[in-house]
Order: C-alpha cells, then structure tokens, then sequence
C-alpha cells in the first residue's frame, strides 16, 4: 500500500513557516517514514509539472503558506486545490492574510514606488521595474501578475483547515499532521488551535487585577517593561486576550506582549474591532479630550490591531485606492 | 428608486434617549429624510464596533451613532465605553480611507426630537456630498482580478463595479 | 461569515409578519399592501399580512389564529413604536402559544410614516426595515421572565400636596411608606396660600388636617429636614440612603411649645423667614410656621451663634424643661429598601429679577404673587393686612401675567395656574383693600371646572383686563398723575395703542420652572428630563406618571407645571401604579440580560470592572467570568466588550444584530 503522499507550498511569506516544520525536530524522521513528500520547494526539487502529472485528489494533504499576492499563487494554490484531498492554510499569512496583508493600507504603484525608488537602501539608477512580460531576441521572459489586493489563502481556494500562528506552534503542527494520518478528521473549517483567548494560559493572568483600568497605552520600545505583570495591567497594547491560545505564550514568555498572530476566535467577527473595542472600553478616561490622549499609545490602530488579518477583517483593504488599473 | 441618489445611514440608537427621541420626533410630525434604518439596542455602550464595520461593508453610506447625553446614561456609564471606543475607531476608520463625516455619535436625550431630525438631515446631505461609499460593490470589483476566468471580462467588470 | 443556518433543534423556522395601517397613520404613507407583498417573497416568510389596526383585539387576534393556522413559531409586526407595543404583540404572540419573545416589533409610524413626506421613500424603507427584522427573528429564543419579589414599602420624596397625597394613598392601603422632605415642615407651596382658586376655600384648612394625618399615620415614616442621597437596586428593590440633617433638636423630647425661640439670644429674627418668602424676619432657632407638621423646631446651624464658634450663653438650652436641644448632634444616614418611589420634588417660581424691565428688587413695591399670597393671609406677616413696603395702603394695583412665562427669553412654557392665581389674587386684594385692580394678560387661560365662571366673576367685579404683555414698569413720570407712582407700560393689543397706567403696587405673577437642582435630582433615579427639565414620563397619555425606570413615578410640579387638583390627582394615579407594584408582590424582569459562555471564556477579566451595577465576577477556581442575573439590568456594555465574543445578550445577541444590519441593508 503506498504512503500517502503530503504536499507543503510558500507563497507571499518570510519562510517562517518553512522554519516551523524543521522545528518539530526529531519528530520530522517519524512523519517521512510515514508519507511521501508530493511538493516541498523549500526543502525537494519537485517541479509543477510534478504536480501536474498527478490525478486529482492524488495528495492527501497539502499545507500552503504565505498571503496571496500574485497570480503565480494564485495558479499554484488553485493546482494544488484539485490535486489535494485536505488543503490547509498554514500560518498567519494563509490564515488571516498575515503581515504581508497590511499592504492592504497601500497602493500596489505605492508598493512598487517604495520598493523599487524610494527605500533608502534601493540603488536604481535605470529606474527599473518588474514586467510581466520581457522581449530579448525574440525570446519571451515572463513574471506573475502582482496582484493590487492581497488575499488570504480561502479567498482564493476553497480552505478545509487552517492552522494559525507566525509562526505556527511545532507542538500543534505534529498533533494536527498526525490527526491528518488517523483518518479522524474535525468537522471542515476548523481552525487547529483551542477555541479560547490566550489570557486562559497565560503565565501572568493571576497579575491582572480585576478591577483593570488602563490609564494611558504606552509602547514597549520606549518604557521598561516588568517580566512578571501582566502586559495590560502595565499598559501595553496585549492582544491576548482577543486571540487564540496554542502558541506556548511565546511571546509573553520573551516579555513581549501578543500581536495577535493566532487570530480572533470563532465568536468575533473582525479580530481588530473587536480587540479595539476591549482596549478602549478599559480605559480610565472619561473625557473626548482625556480619551484621545490615552489612545496616543496606539498610534497606528491598523497596524496595532489588524497586524495579521487586514484581508479577512470586514472592510479589507483601505477602501479608497485604485484598483483594476494595468501598466 | 430612490437608492440611486439616497444615502443609506445605519443608526444605532440606545432605547432610553435617542430611540425615544427619534419616537418624539414622530409624535411631533417633524419630517426628515428617510435615509436612516434604526437598529435599537439598550444602551450605546451594547454597540460593538465590528457593528459599524459590518454595516459599512454591508452597503451603509454612514453610520449614526445615538446615546443619552454624557452623564445621563440609563446605565450609568455605556455612553462612556462608546465614546472610547468611537475615538479610536474613527482614528482607524480614517486610516483606512473612510471619511470622518461618515461615522457620527450624537448625544440625543429623549426630549430631543428634533436634534434626531437635525442630524440625520445633516448627515444625509453630507453623505450626498462625498458619495456612495459601495463596499459591497467595491469587494466584488477586488476579487475580479483573482478570478480565474476570463481576464479581459474581469477587468471589465472591475471597471463596470467602480463606476457603478 | 453571517450565513451560518440556525438550527435551532431541528425546528422549521416559520415566520408570519404582520404590517399595520395604524388606521391612515401609516397607511397614508406607506403602501402597506405593497410592503406585505415584498415581505411574502422573503424566506421562511409563511404569513405577510396587512392590517387596519393590529393593536385591536381583531388584530391580536389575527396573529393568534395564524401562528395556530400556520403553525408560525416567529412574529414580525411592523406598527408603532415597541416602546408602545411591544408588550402588547408579545402578550398576542404567547395567547398563540409560542413564546412571547419570539416576537419582534418594526417601528415603521414614528420612525416612518410620521417623519417622512415621499410615499415611495417611506415604502422602500418600511420594506428595508422588514427584511431586517425578519432576518434577526429567526435566531430569536424562547426566554423567561425572571421573578423577583418586591419590598413592599414606597419612598415618597416631596412633602408638598403632591407627596402628602401619594403618601397617604398608599399608607392608607396597608402598606409601609417613607416620606422625605427637604425643609424642616411638609406642606410645600400650598402651605403658603391663603385661598385656593376659584372655590376660594382657605388652603390651611384643606391642607394641614392632611399633614397631621401623616404625622399620624402608623404606616408612615416622616423623615422631615432630610434629603435622598443615593439609591441602588432595581425595580420592587431599591436601597435608599437618606441624609437626616442635624436639627439640634432631639425630635423625640421637643413638642415645640417654642420657649426656647421666645429665650434665644436674639430678641427678634435676624434671617429672612422663608415660609414668609422674606417679608418677615426669624430667629436662628424657628419653628417654620405654628402649623408646621411635625410640630418640632429647629436650629438654623449658619445663623446660631453657637454653631458658628460664637460665645452665646445659649439661653435656649436653658429654656427648654425637656432639654431637647442637643448642640452636638450630627446629620444621620438612614439605609431603607423600598419596592417603589414616587418623585414629588416639586417647583420653584420665576425669579422675577431675570426680568429686570418689570423693577423687581428695585421698586419696592413690586411684589412676587407669592409675596402677595403671604401678604394677604391673615396668619402672614401684616396679619392680612395689605401694606406696601414703602408704607402705603394700595389704591391701584396692577397685576402682570404670565412673567417668566411663554417668553422666549426666559421659559418658553405655559406655567399653567397663574391666570388662576392672578385673578384669585386681584379678587383678595381687592376684597382687602378696595384697591383698583388691572390685570396684564396675554391670553387668560381658565380650562378648569368653574375657572371660566370665576373669570367672569372677576370681570363682574370691576376688575380691568388689559391684553398685552407689559413692556416696562417704572417710577419715571410723565405726567402729573405718574408722580410717586409706578407706571405699567403695555401695548394693549384689543385697543392697539400704548397705555400707561400709574399703580401703587405691582404684582408679578411668575411662572413655575423645575428646582435648580432638578438635573442632580433625576441622575440619581436615573429619569429624563424633558427639554425645560421637568421630569419626563414614560409616556405623555398612555403613561403619564411612569418614568423611563421601573418603579419610579412622578407626582405634582416637579412632571411639569399643574394646579392643585390634577396634582392630587395626579399623586393619587402615581400611587396606584407603585401599589400596582408593591400588591403584586413579585416583579417580572425582562430577559435582556447577559450571559457568559465559559466555553469560551478565557477568564481574561476585561468586563469585570465594566459593569456599572458590579454584576460580573470572576470564579477563580473555573477562570471564568460569571454574571449575576439578578445585579444585571441589560445594558450590553460587557458585550461589546468582550474580546472572545463569550457574552451574549439576549434579544441583543450578536448574531442577531449582525443579520439585521446585513439583511436591512440587503434590501436594494
């Protein structure tokens, strides 16, 4: 009986998540003795016409990471679609859109200026910029469409699970492979990670008072921040309590506060109003003035609250830029 | 239809004050636009911003906010938790391309039908101004792009969804 | 996202929605038919129906025999305001047999017919409203009205007629009563009247059998001097604190025989009498006046020598045999649970000065009508003798209505009685001294019974009426017959030219306004105020002494400006709805209320410190959050709030506003 075969794929992503499956470790030899790898580029000279050659359905599980930006990834998350009987959105990016999401706030002709002109550290002095199509002695290079919206992964292919995280946690990635292998599947659309916020495992959640008022938002780069107290309680934007557990409270272990990379639970509806409505409703101030000088700690409540999931939140994308415009 | 050239104004409104001012302002036979569709909750403080989200990616061109004044709330302090989180969210709002005008909290006691009437006669004119806002319709002309069928006719739908 | 189907056991969700003509109040507006035809279309839509009037017994009807009919298991009706209706279809929806909550009310009248001039605009958005509705209703659950008993005991604050009569109604039928007054006597305003219009029966002889009746009643508890602090709780379970003011008096030893005014220090009063509005002066230690219920005095601590630091021999101490007076005594706080309060806080007048074209404060001689009213009581301050302040006996009055009244630089409102009191003054003034009275009106309003007949009296009597408002009153001559005068200079606008008319003595009849401190007053019952600041009831016909909270009602002057009679009358209505109340033992809370799924529940502590009535607690050992349904009134605060989506409202779920606003706004 052949192994069942398995397929990993990068889209729009830092490699993270590529990082995060060598990180179940020893586990890793346990998982290649029990499948086949149908597609992993970061790690197996597969081609697409590999994949290609398969029957639909031919791959029993696939795990795509990284946003979707371009229409390369486009084709390769639809491919991959057919040819996988269990697709999985992998890691924030997949799963709500993730950092390369916040380009959502931005133009793609505002992207291409800054990356191609503006950022301090580009030398270009032709002014060069990426085609979609180059012409050179009669041969023909092409490159994907960038697309002007970034997508998560089920806005584009239809997701049967998603596991969170920025990375995910190795821990929940190895429970969830091997669920995928004992043929018990949860109900579609499950995102693979408890349904409860983090603040249920977090560590200092006996420092939190329960009379909590917060009287102005500070930022961590600039105020020392105490290791053992509750970030909240000493002022910092904490987005635990709005978002999954799983992650091993990695980030409040390393005295950081949560960005909210494991994402809303199943209740809310839009991770950052609702984050942003908890927030605010624990503030001291009672006076428009007094509020507004409170809320100066969140100077950027976009990024503070969407840092993962502008695609999925309800208005997506910063409503007034152009679009379906071609160069 | 009237949809053409009217906004669309969402309104939230708390029972106690301007629910019952709004109420007034039918007993009193004051006229005003019929742009607003009233959702009633309890108090100001029960209105959750991702109502304000949805109601503009839902297709409202404004969203009118309606709480007793401050102090006066009918529990105490929802009026305060709304005001908190209305500053912030009209700072968000405003990153994300949505025009301040768009989103209004308005303190309207009971006794203050006509400040119902006001208002939503204002803000329907200032919503005339800028515009429909179209979120639905503009979502549809993104994910044409992504669409895997026919680019031209995609892009022409983008277009057709814009300018709508 | 907001497409999840509702499973709601494995029932078929059946909907039957009910639109209504309100007679032509809707129908004239809104195409109803047109609005019952689009509502048909909608899914899980079986009945759409309109219908003249829904509120009538056919139209509850209607809804019942359909819901048995149809087998509906969800009610939409789109009529008036459900502020008005709501318990009326929801009473409708249970006769069906279904729950009532599974009802739900679009106000398509107020919010609709009444504020909007395009039929077709009215229409579209009845239609938008509808969908909405019908959309939210289909996650409605079945719930429960809570029980919880009543403390069957009422606070009555006021002691003026208005909470004398509330007080003593109740008191009267058994049940437990705490009447408190600001000042140290109860009797209010009408204390002070010599005659009450237009019977011109005398108002101590009404009045002061009534307040002893009180001092006397044994279900009733008079905390006089003593005013409401705070109050906690709910309908049927209020805690009131009420601050007893120290009086320096031991109430239980004084019977106020007054040997210890007649032995103070001061030989004659040094402060302005109050019960005489300052026309007389009183001794820091006062009874208020010889009728004053209860009959005890008390010691003025900002005019008493002693209570200043002063060296005082204190001879009152000295005088009295009972050794009631008590220097060192200090205010008291009294907790009490009541199940109802009625408010009866009362009014203040007009303070003429704000109308300093009319000279009060200036010329002597011009006098407030409440002034007059103790000038022309025969226990007042002349002893009924009508002398002006500059020593002179009146032989020409004028009388000026409606001052701090229907003006739109100071009140804009009708203050209702001053046509009445005004001429009842112009009849006693006249009957005192033989004077010429002219009376200044605008309109003369006499709605009451035998009011109009005593109007015509008066003009029997030889009193003028000049229509007009008075421009000015001044001591400046202009002829001879103005020397050492006051002239009234008025447009009259029946003859249409200016008169000026010289008087010896002018009396302002100043309108009624809410107490300063009115807004203080209706924050701690949590009740509105209309826009001048009267207290706002419930509903202006079908709720006219009910307030916005439950198991608080308003009585007399403090509602709005009323004459005696309907402020009885009104006090008498007030009692019986808090009777209602406190004889039925038991109130119904509505099931808005919050609940916390520990499901979900992260125990992350956010709400805890959100709730105004200290409703959520934490349980450590589950690292949960658990609201107490009894402490929560259904405000939504911690809702919102809660960054895991773990605490629903009900009738304000989530899920259920999401589907109205997406699916009102669905409506293209």
């Amino acid at each position: 009986m052949p192994k069942p075969k398995i397929g990993f794929y990068w889209c729009a992503s830092c490699g993270g998540c590529e990082e995060s499956i060598v990180d179940v470790a020893e586990a890793i030899l346990e998982i290649a003795e029990l499948v086949d790898f149908a597609i992993w580029p970061v790690a197996m000279d597969f081609k697409r016409a590999d994949v290609e050659a398969l029957e639909d359905g031919a791959i029993t599980a696939t795990m795509i990471n990284g946003a979707i930006r371009t229409s390369e990834q486009e084709e390769m998350a639809r491919l991959l679609r057919r040819k996988s009987q269990v697709l999985i959105a992998y890691g924030s990016c997949a799963h709500t859109g993730g950092i390369p999401g916040l380009a959502n706030q931005f133009s793609r002709e505002a992207v291409m200026r800054y990356v191609y002109h503006d950022c301090p550290t580009v030398v270009n002095p032709q002014g060069t910029e990426p085609q979609t199509e180059y012409h050179d002695e009669g041969r023909v290079a092409t490159l994907p469409e960038f697309r002007d919206v970034v997508r998560s992964l089920d806005q584009v292919v239809d997701v049967d699970y998603y596991m969170p995280g920025c990375a995910p946690n190795p821990t929940l990635v190895l429970a969830a492979i091997r669920t995928l292998l004992s043929g018990v599947l949860p109900p579609k659309g499950s995102v693979l990670a408890p349904d409860i916020a983090l603040c249920d495992t977090c560590p200092r959640i006996d420092t939190k008072p329960v009379d909590l008022e917060v009287a102005t938002f500070k930022r961590t780069h600039l105020h020392k921040v105490d290791p053992d107290v509750c970030l909240l309680t000493q002022g910092f934007l904490c987005l635990g309590p709005a978002t999954r557990s799983g992650c091993g409270e990695r980030c409040i272990r390393g005295n950081m506060p949560c960005t909210g990379c494991f994402g809303p639970l199943s209740n809310v509806h839009d991770h950052g109003a609702k984050m942003l409505s908890a927030m605010t409703s624990i503030l001291a101030a009672e006076e428009e003035d007094d509020i507004d000088k409170a809320l100066e700690g969140i100077p950027d409540p976009v990024g503070s609250f969407y840092r993962y999931g502008l695609p999925v939140s309800m208005l997506r994308r910063k409503v007034d830029l152009p679009f379906g415009h071609r160069n | 239809m009237p949809e053409d050239t009217q906004p669309r104004i969402l309104a939230f409104f708390c029972n106690w004050c301007t629910y019952t001012a709004a109420d007034l302002a039918g007993v009193s036979r004051m006229k005003y636009a019929a742009t607003s569709r009233v959702v009633r909750v309890m108090c100001s403080g029960r209105i959750d911003p991702q109502f304000v989200l949805s109601a503009f990616a839902k297709g409202a061109d404004g969203v009118l906010i309606g709480g007793c004044h401050p102090g006066d709330c009918h529990y105490i302090s929802g009026n305060t938790k709304c005001l908190r989180r209305h500053r912030l969210l009209k700072r968000m709002l405003a990153d994300m391309g949505i025009e301040p005008e768009r989103l209004r909290l308005e303190w309207i006691s009971a006794s203050e039908g006509d400040r119902v009437k006001t208002v939503i006669n204002e803000m329907t004119a200032d919503l005339k101004r800028l515009g429909p806002l179209k979120l639905p319709e503009r979502c549809v002309a993104w994910d044409v792009e992504a669409i895997d069928e026919e680019p031209d006719h995609a892009e022409a739908v983008a277009k057709e969804a814009v300018h709508a | 996202m907001m497409t999840e189907l509702h499973q709601n056991g494995q029932e078929e969700v059946r909907i039957g929605y009910f639109v209504c003509h309100c007679g032509t109040n809707i129908a004239a507006m809104i195409d109803v038919a047109a609005v019952a035809e689009y509502v048909s279309t909608l899914p899980n839509v079986v009945v759409s129906k309109d219908y003249r009037y829904m509120c009538s017994e056919a139209g509850q009807d209607l809804i019942v025999q359909d819901i048995k009919e149809h087998r509906l298991n969800r009610i939409v009706v789109a009529a008036c305001s459900p502020l008005l209706h709501e318990r009326t279809f929801r009473t409708a929806t249970q006769r069906g047999g279904i729950n009532p909550f599974f009802c739900h009310m679009v106000n398509i009248r107020e919010h609709g017919s009444w504020v909007h001039e395009d039929r077709a605009e009215a229409t579209e958005k009845a239609k938008a409203l509808a969908r909405g509705a019908i959309g939210r209703v289909k996650y409605h659950k079945a719930l429960e009205k809570r029980r919880e008993p009543v403390t069957p005991a009422a606070l009555v604050v006021g002691g003026g007629i208005a909470g004398i009569q509330a007080a003593l109604t109740l008191a009267n039928t058994g049940k437990k009563v705490y009447l408190v007054e600001r000042d140290p006597t109860i009797g209010g305003h009408m204390a002070k009247f010599d005659k009450t219009f237009p019977t011109l029966d005398c108002a101590a002889c009404i009045l002061t059998p009534k307040m002893s009746e009180v001092y006397a009643h044994p279900n009733i508890v008079l905390w006089t001097y003593s005013e409401v602090e705070g109050i906690e709780g709910y309908v049927g379970n209020y805690q009131v604190r009420v601050r007893r003011k120290a009086r320096y008096i031991d109430e239980e030893l004084c019977v106020g025989c007054l040997d210890c005014v007649d032995e103070c220090v001061f030989k004659v009063g040094n402060v302005d009498d109050e019960f005489n509005v300052g026309l007389s002066k009183r001794k820091p230690v006062y009874m208020p006046f010889p009728q004053a219920v209860p009959k005890l005095v008390v010691i003025d601590p900002v005019a008493c020598t002693h209570l200043n630091g002063g060296n005082c021999q204190k001879s009152c101490v000295d005088a009295c045999e009972r050794a009631a007076i008590n220097f060192d005594q200090t205010d008291t706080i009294e907790e009490i649970k009541v199940g109802a309060v009625i408010v009866a806080t009362g009014f203040k007048t007009f303070d003429p000065k704000r109308k300093p074209l009319y000279g009060y404060g200036k010329y002597p001689n011009v006098y407030t009508a409440l002034e007059v009213e103790r000038l022309v009581t025969s226990c007042g301050p002349t002893e009924g003798e009508v002398v002006c302040r500059d020593g002179r006996t009146p032989k020409k009055i004028g009388i000026v209505h409606c001052v701090g009244s229907r003006d739109h630089q100071t009140n804009r409102w009708c203050s209702r009685v001053c046509c009445m009191y005004s001429m009842k003054l112009a009849h006693l003034l006249h009957e005192h001294t033989g004077a010429e009275i002219y009376n200044f009106y605008i309109d003369i309003r006499a709605p009451g019974k035998g009011y109009e007949e005593f109007y015509e009296r008066l003009q029997e009597e030889g009193n003028h009426f000049i229509r007009g408002r008075v421009a000015e009153i001044t001591d400046i001559p202009k002829v001879a017959e103005e020397e050492g005068m006051l002239t009234i200079r008025v447009e009259d606008s029946l003859a249409g030219f200016v008169r000026r008319i010289p008087v010896d003595m002018v009396v302002l009849s100043t309108g009624l306004e809410p107490h300063a401190d009115s807004q203080d007053v209706r924050r701690m019952f949590n009740i509105s105020c209309s826009r001048e600041g009267f207290f706002l009831e419930r509903h202006p016909k079908l709720a006219p002494v009910s307030t916005t909270t439950d198991g608080v009602y308003l009585a007399g002057c403090c509602q709005g400006p009323k004459d005696i009679p309907d402020t009885v009358a009104q006090a008498g209505a007030a009692a019986a709805e808090a009777l209602t109340l406190l004889d039925t033992g038991y109130v119904e809370m509505e099931p808005s209320v919050s609940v916390v799924d520990p499901i979900f529940c992260s125990g992350c502590k956010t709400c805890l410190n959100l709730c105004p009535y200290h409703a959520i607690t934490r349980d450590d050992a589950k690292g949960v959050a658990v609201i107490n349904p009894v402490l929560c009134k259904g405000c939504g605060v911690c809702v919102a709030a809660c960054p895991s989506g773990a605490i629903t409202q009900n009738l304000f779920e989530d899920r259920e506003i999401f589907e109205e606003i997406e699916e009102v706004l669905a409506y293209a």
